[in-house]
């Protein structure tokens, strides 16, 4: 993970701090942390602080921050440099067909991981000087969009992960149903309120089912769900492609 | 935020949202929105009346009445998430509580990275 991406840069200057943005908090964050013998800041927000203070509105995602405090590269896909990708194939048989359907799904999505490592390379070594270290004005310019409407669904996400937290089930869903709407691009906000209604019969990988299971249909409190949300955008736009 | 009454201390206010109150007005970055008379009056005494501020800063205020509760959403007044290139201070606890701040890494290249365990 990028604690191997850090273990091979710290010494030229730069940090990895990773955030786990997760509304049931530290312990469900923990295991990956611990997994990967973290050395560097391992954070925990429940309440997508990320989201309101950077624009972060998918994950994985990376911010670029130079030694001034300047952000040289706002919210975008950060694969994961040296990790791979795995070949497509076909999902094993057996599995339930909402399983067969998000792993078919999934094997379509694209990232761009050889540009960004190399661009990530080329800012550790020529700093300001680095043709990937935007400008001032091309940062807030790529930021993303922030409306009324996308700040409102912010505050309706902290009403809901509040409520959710404090054992409120449908008022927090009320709320998750708002920020869906008011913001419908800001994935992490849908895959949070999806993983939070996880099948406790769908076993460890209950989390990522993020839709109803067959006959449950009408049960399901969202409009949408990850499969057909991704289907509906098309998986190879999952991400947005890397732009110099 | 959550707020259960819309006037707030100072730090709560400025820890909450990442914006300085100063005489100046409300800051981030080179950025500095001039606030009324009577609302810099409140906070030179370290109270903020958020719905004013808000209002300057198009930050929404969502109210769920039944609950008793109020949520202050992000400054929207440049339509885009981010006013500035300066970093904004980024306080977050790791998995022991600990709290960590995002400016004690200032003189280093920093990545960070959002991922999720769902």
């Amino acid at each position: 993970m990028w604690q191997a991406f850090r273990n091979e840069v710290h010494t030229r200057g730069l940090e990895i701090v990773t955030v786990g943005m997760d509304t049931l908090g530290a312990e469900s964050c923990r295991p990956f942390i611990e997994a990967a013998n973290a050395e560097h800041p391992s954070l925990i927000d429940i309440n997508h602080v990320m989201a309101e203070r950077f624009g972060v509105i998918n994950i994985p995602n990376g911010i670029w921050i130079d030694e001034e405090g300047i952000i040289v590269r706002p919210a975008e896909p950060a694969p994961v440099p040296g990790g791979k990708t795995p070949p497509p194939s076909a999902p094993p048989v057996g599995l339930p067909q909402r399983m067969t359907d998000i792993l078919t799904e999934a094997s379509k999505i694209v990232t761009d991981r050889d540009s960004y490592s190399a661009a990530l390379y080329d800012w550790i070594e020529n700093g300001s000087n680095s043709k990937f270290a935007l400008s001032p004005d091309e940062v807030i310019a790529r930021s993303g969009n922030r409306d009324t409407s996308t700040a409102e669904a912010s505050a309706h996400f902290s009403l809901a992960q509040h409520l959710w937290n404090a054992g409120h089930r449908d008022a927090a869903i009320k709320h998750f149903r708002e920020t869906h709407r008011l913001q419908p691009d800001n994935f992490s906000y849908k895959r949070q309120a999806w993983s939070l209604m996880a099948p406790p019969e769908a076993g460890p990988f209950a989390r990522f089912i993020q839709g109803p299971m067959e006959g449950q249909e009408s049960d399901w409190p969202f409009e949408g769900d990850w499969v057909t949300d991704v289907r509906a955008m098309g998986a190879e736009n999952y991400y947005p492609s890397f732009k110099e | 935020m959550i707020l259960q009454s819309l006037s707030i201390s100072r730090t709560e206010f400025e820890t909450a949202t990442g914006w300085q109150l100063k005489p100046e007005g409300a800051c981030h970055g080179e950025i500095c929105v001039p606030l009324p008379e009577e609302v810099n009056a409140d906070i030179a005494r370290g109270i903020v009346d958020v719905s004013a501020v808000a209002e300057r800063l198009g930050m929404p205020i969502v109210h769920d009445a039944e609950m008793g509760l109020w949520a202050l959403g992000p400054a929207s007044m440049s339509g885009r998430a981010l006013s500035t290139a300066v970093a904004p201070e980024l306080e977050l606890p790791d998995v022991d509580g600990n709290m960590f701040q995002l400016s004690s890494l200032r003189g280093k290249k920093v990545v960070i990275v959002s991922w999720a365990p769902y």
